[in-house]
């Protein structure tokens, strides 16, 4: 071997440029070219095949904060965030009942975690099936009594946002359960112990012992919460299309950049979305921080 | 009075996690009654009642032959099999690198790769799209792949702590028997990150496989479907036929549920660990 008979010095500098060549690249051209890129189209009136454009300033965003056409989709994303929430505090509830003793334990693990496993177009369709005019939902309502509860689930503009957005819980749900359920379980058995003998009972081992200690992961995924309302697309897209009132940000942005040729405006709805995303991160690290 | 208290709070315990057991099942289990329904019978019985024949499996011939689901399996596992052998092998190599050489630019470039888990691809998708097509790879495998080898930095982040963790003074007596770099990356490193590359399989695995957005931006052309795409294509044809789409829906979901079923405590154990950042 001829590598091995360098010295460790020349080794170091081959394996250093070698090992990082490609990481590197693609790095770059896929990772940051994109947003430099985005930042620059979002000032164009570009169409995204024609050989030029012409830079028109704050214009692009201007018409995403004035016309309600574009500005009225982030009330969507509040149904999603709100939901976000809904998700977590049932996550946080199954996860601290599974992590005391429970019969049938891994069933009922596995049973809520599942959904999350499953694909994206497959839960569309499942959720299609599930709110269709007497379809699941309305079947299951008739039977226990709750027939006059009966709606339009998708077809009701008022109601179609809530219908999608319990299709997002339902999805997700498992991925909270299941990393809130890995903190909980770190937790020392003898903190319980101790506290049971000083006489705590369920709720103060919960507001005392179990919720300090995961307080970090919760803000986390509060996080992750705030970026994945904004950027929901797989379900209503597969279920609606985002029609009747449940278009949604990234809906949007896809329609505007692929379907109208409007590349420089729906740069400038990525850009804003990008610095959503990124001020809401900065804001948990701080939050973090302060705690220690 | 303690003890009914006790006894109470198990029945709620109890109740709570039956209802959402249900309510977790039934959306999934109705789908799995439609799939064996012939037509005439799925217009005429409610969504919760069970098939006549639980072998009437012609909605799924029907599925996977129209719909062309090998091809989609195929082309899932294709793109599946490069992006985590590729995420795997330039994820372990970047993070060996940064986590053992300390060089100028060490910082910098950790920091860049770090920055980038920030970045969601798909808010940059409008830009990335026009870089794809400058290398005329759209509408070809290779789309996906690089998208999802360099996007994708999740690999490179689970990698860097876990090589924290191993101690440098294994590398430092393979150096006294005079090994290589490349010997100890490839010997000793490799295999004692094995850990963290079935996390990366998992969490990287179940992205690509439920991935939606990718495929459906980046590769348009029939003979390039995967699973997921392909099960989308029965929206139009297949309206009125719920039945034929309850089979193409559990057709996607068995491979998963046997995945699931066979790896459980690896599954559980990469998504706690990949997600913690």
């Amino acid at each position: 071997m001829v590598f091995k008979n360098l010295s460790y010095k020349a080794q170091r500098k081959i394996i250093i440029i070698s090992f990082s060549l490609i990481p590197v690249v693609l790095l770059f051209t896929l990772a940051y070219l994109p947003v430099f890129n985005m930042f620059k189209y979002s000032f164009t009136n570009w169409n995204g095949y024609s050989k030029s454009f012409d830079y028109v300033g704050f214009d692009n965003y201007k018409t995403i904060f004035t016309d309600p056409k574009y500005f009225s989709v982030f009330k969507v994303s509040l149904y999603y965030f709100a939901a976000s929430f809904v998700q977590m505090a049932i996550a946080l509830y199954f996860a601290t009942i599974l992590s005391f003793n429970v019969k049938f334990k891994n069933f009922f693990k596995g049973v809520l975690f599942f959904p999350y496993l499953l694909n994206g177009v497959a839960i569309g369709f499942i959720f299609l099936f599930f709110f269709r005019p007497d379809g699941t939902l309305d079947t299951i309502l008739r039977a226990v009594g709750l027939g006059d509860f009966i709606q339009g689930w998708l077809l009701n503009p008022k109601i179609i946002n809530v219908s999608l957005a319990g299709a997002a819980i339902w999805r997700y749900m498992g991925f909270n359960f299941i990393i809130f359920l890995g903190a909980i379980s770190s937790i020392g058995k003898d903190i319980y112990e101790a506290a049971e003998i000083d006489g705590a009972n369920r709720w103060h081992q919960f507001r005392h012992i179990i919720l300090p200690s995961i307080k970090q992961i919760v803000q986390l995924n509060l996080i992750l919460a705030i970026s994945g309302a904004i950027s929901a697309f797989d379900i209503p897209y597969i279920m609606t299309g985002g029609s009747n009132g449940s278009n949604t940000f990234v809906i949007q942005t896809v329609t505007t950049a692929f379907k109208y040729n409007k590349l420089g405006l729906a740069s400038a709805m990525a850009v804003v979305l990008l610095f959503i995303v990124i001020i809401a991160t900065m804001l948990q690290r701080l939050l973090i921080k302060e705690d220690k | 009075m303690y003890r009914l208290k006790y006894a109470a709070g198990g029945l709620v315990k109890y109740v709570s996690l039956l209802f959402g057991a249900f309510v977790a099942l039934v959306p999934i289990v109705v789908v799995f009654f439609a799939s064996f329904k012939t037509n005439k019978e799925y217009s005429g019985t409610s969504p919760l009642t069970p098939p006549e024949n639980w072998l009437n499996f012609a909605n799924y011939s029907k599925a996977f032959i129209n719909g062309k689901m090998l091809l989609g399996f195929g082309n899932t596992i294709i793109i599946l099999v490069v992006s985590i052998v590729g995420a795997t092998l330039i994820g372990s190599m970047i993070a060996y690198v940064l986590n053992r050489f300390k060089f100028r630019g060490n910082k910098l470039l950790m920091g860049a790769f770090l920055l980038a888990t920030l970045i969601p691809s798909v808010t940059t998708q409008v830009a990335t799209f026009r870089i794809i097509n400058f290398f005329h790879l759209v509408d070809t495998r290779f789309a996906p792949i690089l998208l999802y080898l360099g996007t994708d930095i999740i690999a490179v982040y689970i990698f860097i702590q876990f090589l924290n963790s191993i101690s440098e003074s294994l590398d430092e007596s393979a150096m006294l028997d005079g090994a290589s770099y490349f010997t100890i990356f490839w010997r000793i490193i490799l295999p004692l990150l094995a850990p963290a590359i079935v996390t990366v399989i998992i969490v990287k695995g179940v992205g690509v496989y439920n991935d939606f957005y990718t495929p459906f931006l980046y590769m348009p052309s029939e003979d390039l479907q995967v699973i997921s795409t392909a099960l989308f294509k029965f929206k139009g044809p297949y309206g009125s036929q719920w039945e034929v789409i309850c089979a193409g829906i559990m057709i996607t979901i068995v491979p998963i549920l046997i995945a699931f079923l066979s790896l459980q405590k690896y599954i559980y154990n990469g998504f706690a660990q990949g997600s913690v950042k």
